[in-house]
């Protein structure tokens, strides 16, 4: 039972820990890309626009390559993601635009990009139900470890996950590793906490910015197809992921710009969004359409706690990069 | 190469904008293996200068020659690798970093495994100059003085030859000062080329081998310390005598109506900005407040403006013109202190941080000072509609028309503009901080001619400004501050600038001097 629960928990935490990875890289840059919903939206339309083109270029679906059905959807995933990453340094340390408002924009921008190119798929196929689905591909990114089945609990927990859900897990400690680290990690969190010290360290502002924030964005975009491929089952059907990229963003606050701790918070914010329909089974709980945003908020509400504790503790290392939302010009007076 | 110089200047030029020229056509040396400093009343481009030696600014016109080779310097990686580190007055480390981490930034080591590389690194240069840097400490928990030898050590640690301190003692205790200067000593005794920038002449007598001096952006000259004096330098940094035509009417009737007593301020971090002033402002007269800037000016004014929390004791009595009657300010809010009918009239030095909202037009930076008169909930926008056009037309306002957003005017119509709505509140005090600052020779003397009107009128002036040719001539009294201090208050009238320049940068022995003004 628990190991049933802990798989959904994984399961829902791993887009979460895309995105909240990617957004910790992009923070500890000085960057607050509030367009991580939108980046999410893009790189899950993405992909699914490519498996849906390799699905379709195939007489036979028996005669498709496990090889490009993965890496096809993974790299147009990452191309969209990483247009909008550029399209968000590009306003912001360029042109060095107000990161809040170009933020929200991207946001508004990248679900609006999903959903009218969701709606372009779903025509060309003439569905009768408002959804597209390239199931063929969602079963290469599902495929687990042979052996899982075998393991019980064991396997259950910890090897009944696609690939995708290894890689957010590695990303993450290595983007731990590397701030914490390694020199350029140091130049990085020196570009985020203080630009003008970091200059004249003779480190490139503008670079870090473009980097981190570009991989930052295709890390978030990852989210978003492990989001279609493994929690929707490669069906598209232009709502779902909208809050995910929030949430990732509240994560973010939660684990303290840590990507270590965010693997457990993101599990943790995982567990409480299902535990509620658990406890619905025990009757513990009753989820109807009342009661069900409460249990929505859950996650939320603890951030929010985890912030006043965190304010109260007046620990520097756990606040955020202290130039977080500021553009840098160097002959600033 | 004995005589080739550590760098050299050739006609740099820098300006910002159109208007503010920071350098102009600078061509100066600076002698390789000696202590230069670098000296400049506020605004005379030190920084500036040295900002294009250190990568932060790029000059609009000129050469710089280092040893003798003609270098561009785009940024501070560039000055870095020519062996240039400059100090900061505002220190560039990551508060939340080490000393190590902060030392390590834009090292082209890969990982931080090699810190112990570096630590050792630092403590051989410590041991080396005499300093005291503790490798693990994170930067937020340092004394001031303990960021300022991080720095010079993380400049030294990546190979600088060329060291130059903005202003490092400004924040030091006179303890402190004497271990920099030590240390200072050792560097040049290792053969480093050292920049002071500072204006506090007993310092530059103290350490130098030379003095270059720069006024209004322009390079004055150089002297050997041995052969300069206070006076000397004084008289090269704030230059001939300027004939200046401004009127100074008689005091007509001269009242108390300000005593300030006692006041004392410190900042957040605990260090005294203002010690124990006390004096007195009269209506009728224009008070001058002198001083090296961050003596204290600006907390005095936003202590009698009700903005700056003061020290225990500290009292500042306002005594009303129609009942003589004294109220204690200290310790009331802004609105209590308006709401007590006192007539504060406040041009603050931050035109359009303090004083203005940039993005508003005239008649909504009007309403800011009567927005909560009239009895409904709506605002009254008729009155500060007509004051913008009164303070248009009266002190010349260029501007496309009354709703253009204030910061789309210059400088100089900015200050009218703040000027004209704190005039017309009638007050019976009236503050000014650097009033004048960037504005051309025809707006400054409006401004005077309106504060002399003020004056006319009975109310208390208190003009804080930094041209001594113009507080000399303006002003009737002029409170010359040091270090925080009061250093004694001088009539206008008989006072010569040398003098004020000598109090602003030397404290006087008993602390206080008071010369009363001969009624």
């Amino acid at each position: 039972m628990f190991a049933a629960f802990f798989h959904r928990a994984v399961l829902q935490a791993i887009s979460l820990l895309f995105g909240c990875t990617g957004e910790i890289v992009t923070e500890k840059s000085g960057n607050l890309n509030l367009g991580i919903p939108g980046i999410m939206y893009v790189g899950g339309i993405s992909g699914v626009i490519g498996a849906f083109l390799y699905e379709n270029s195939l007489p036979d679906k028996s005669e498709a390559s496990w090889f490009l059905a993965i890496f096809i959807p993974l790299l147009c995933c990452l191309a969209g993601s990483l247009i909008m990453g550029l399209i968000y340094c590009f306003l912001t340390t360029t042109l060095r635009a107000n990161q809040n408002v170009t933020g929200l924009a991207l946001t508004t921008f990248g679900v609006g990009l999903g959903k009218y190119f969701g709606g372009v798929l779903i025509k060309l196929v003439n569905a009768d139900v408002p959804s597209v689905t390239v199931s063929m591909t969602s079963n290469y990114y599902k495929a687990t470890f042979p052996f899982a089945d075998d393991l019980g609990w064991f396997g259950e927990m910890f090897l009944s996950y696609g690939f995708l859900t290894y890689v957010a897990i590695i990303i993450a400690f290595v983007a731990g590793i590397y701030l914490k680290r390694t020199r350029s990690g140091l130049n990085l969190r020196a570009v985020g906490e203080n630009p003008a010290t970091a200059d004249a360290a003779g480190i490139s502002v503008t670079k870090y910015k473009y980097l981190a924030t570009c991989i930052g964005s295709m890390i978030a975009g990852l989210g978003g197809l492990f989001y279609v491929m493994n929690n929707a089952s490669g069906v598209w059907s232009n709502n779902g992921l909208d809050n995910i990229g929030w949430l990732a963003i509240a994560l973010v606050i939660f684990t303290a710009w840590k990507p270590n701790f965010a693997i457990v918070g993101a599990l943790l914010f995982g567990g409480l969004s299902i535990a509620p329909y658990y406890l619905s089974l025990y009757d513990i709980v009753d989820i109807n359409l009342r009661t069900k945003p409460f249990f929505d908020m859950l996650p939320y509400i603890v951030t929010v706690i985890v912030l006043i504790i965190n304010s109260m503790r007046k620990k520097r290392e756990n606040q955020p990069p202290e130039a977080l939302g500021l553009s840098y010009f160097r002959e600033d007076r | 190469m004995e005589n080739t110089p550590a760098i050299r200047f050739e006609n740099i030029t820098k300006a910002f904008g159109t208007k503010v020229v920071a350098n102009k056509n600078v061509t100066m040396d600076i002698a390789s293996g000696e202590i230069v400093a670098l000296l400049g009343e506020n605004g005379s481009g030190k920084t500036t200068l040295m900002n294009m030696l250190s990568g932060i600014y790029r000059q609009d016109e000129g050469e710089i020659y280092i040893n003798g080779e003609e270098v561009q310097i785009t940024s501070p990686k560039d000055a870095y690798d020519l062996g240039i580190g400059m100090i900061h007055q505002h220190f560039k480390l990551v508060d939340v970093f080490t000393s190590i981490e902060n030392i390590a930034l834009g090292l082209d080591k890969k990982t931080t495994g090699a810190n112990k590389e570096i630590a050792d690194k630092v403590q051989e240069i410590c041991d080396k100059y005499g300093f005291d840097v503790d490798p693990k400490k994170k930067v937020y928990n340092m004394t001031v003085s303990e960021k300022q030898t991080l720095e010079i050590v993380k400049t030294l640690y990546r190979g600088a030859n060329i060291l130059i301190l903005d202003e490092p003692t400004a924040v030091l205790t006179p303890q402190e000062t004497e271990k920099l200067f030590a240390v200072i000593r050792n560097m040049k005794a290792d053969g480093k080329t050292i920049i002071i920038i500072t204006h506090k002449l007993n310092e530059v007598l103290e350490i130098s081998d030379h003095v270059a001096i720069l006024r209004k952006g322009e390079y004055i000259g150089t002297v050997p310390t041995s052969e300069a004096t206070v006076q000397s330098l004084t008289d090269m940094m704030v230059g001939e005598k300027v004939e200046l035509d401004i009127e100074r009417p008689e005091i007509q009737d001269k009242k108390l109506r300000l005593s300030v007593n006692h006041l004392g301020c410190k900042d957040k971090y605990g260090v005294t900005i203002l010690d124990d002033m006390s004096f007195d402002a009269y209506g009728g007269e224009i008070l001058g407040i002198a001083g090296i800037s961050g003596s204290g000016q600006k907390q005095l004014l936003e202590s009698i403006a009700g903005l700056q929390p003061t020290e225990q004791g500290s009292s500042i009595l306002y005594i009303d013109p129609e009942t003589n009657t004294p109220t204690e300010i200290i310790g009331k809010s802004v609105l209590q202190i308006k709401k007590m009918g006192i007539a504060l009239a406040f041009v603050p030095e931050d035109r359009l941080g303090m004083g203005l909202v940039g993005s508003m037009d005239m008649t909504d930076n009007m309403m800011l000072r009567s927005y909560r008169k009239g009895h409904n909930i709506f605002t009254d926008r008729k009155t500060p509609r007509d004051l913008a056009f009164k303070v248009k037309d009266e002190l010349e306002v260029a501007t496309p028309g009354i709703s253009t957003p204030v910061r789309k005017l210059s400088g100089g119509n900015v200050q009218k503009v703040l000027v004209g709505r704190e005039i017309a509140t009638e007050p019976t005090v009236m503050m000014a901080a650097y009033a004048v600052r960037g504005l051309d020779i025809n707006t400054s003397y409006t401004i005077y001619r309106l504060l002399n009107e003020q004056k006319k009128k009975g109310v208390a002036v208190i003009y804080v400004g930094e041209d001594l040719d113009v507080l000399l001539a303006l002003c009737d009294r002029i409170a010359v501050l040091c270090g925080g201090k009061l250093n004694g208050i001088v009539d206008g009238r008989t006072a010569t600038k040398e003098e004020v320049g000598m109090m602003m940068t030397h404290l006087h022995e008993n602390g206080q001097k008071e010369q009363e003004v001969q009624d």
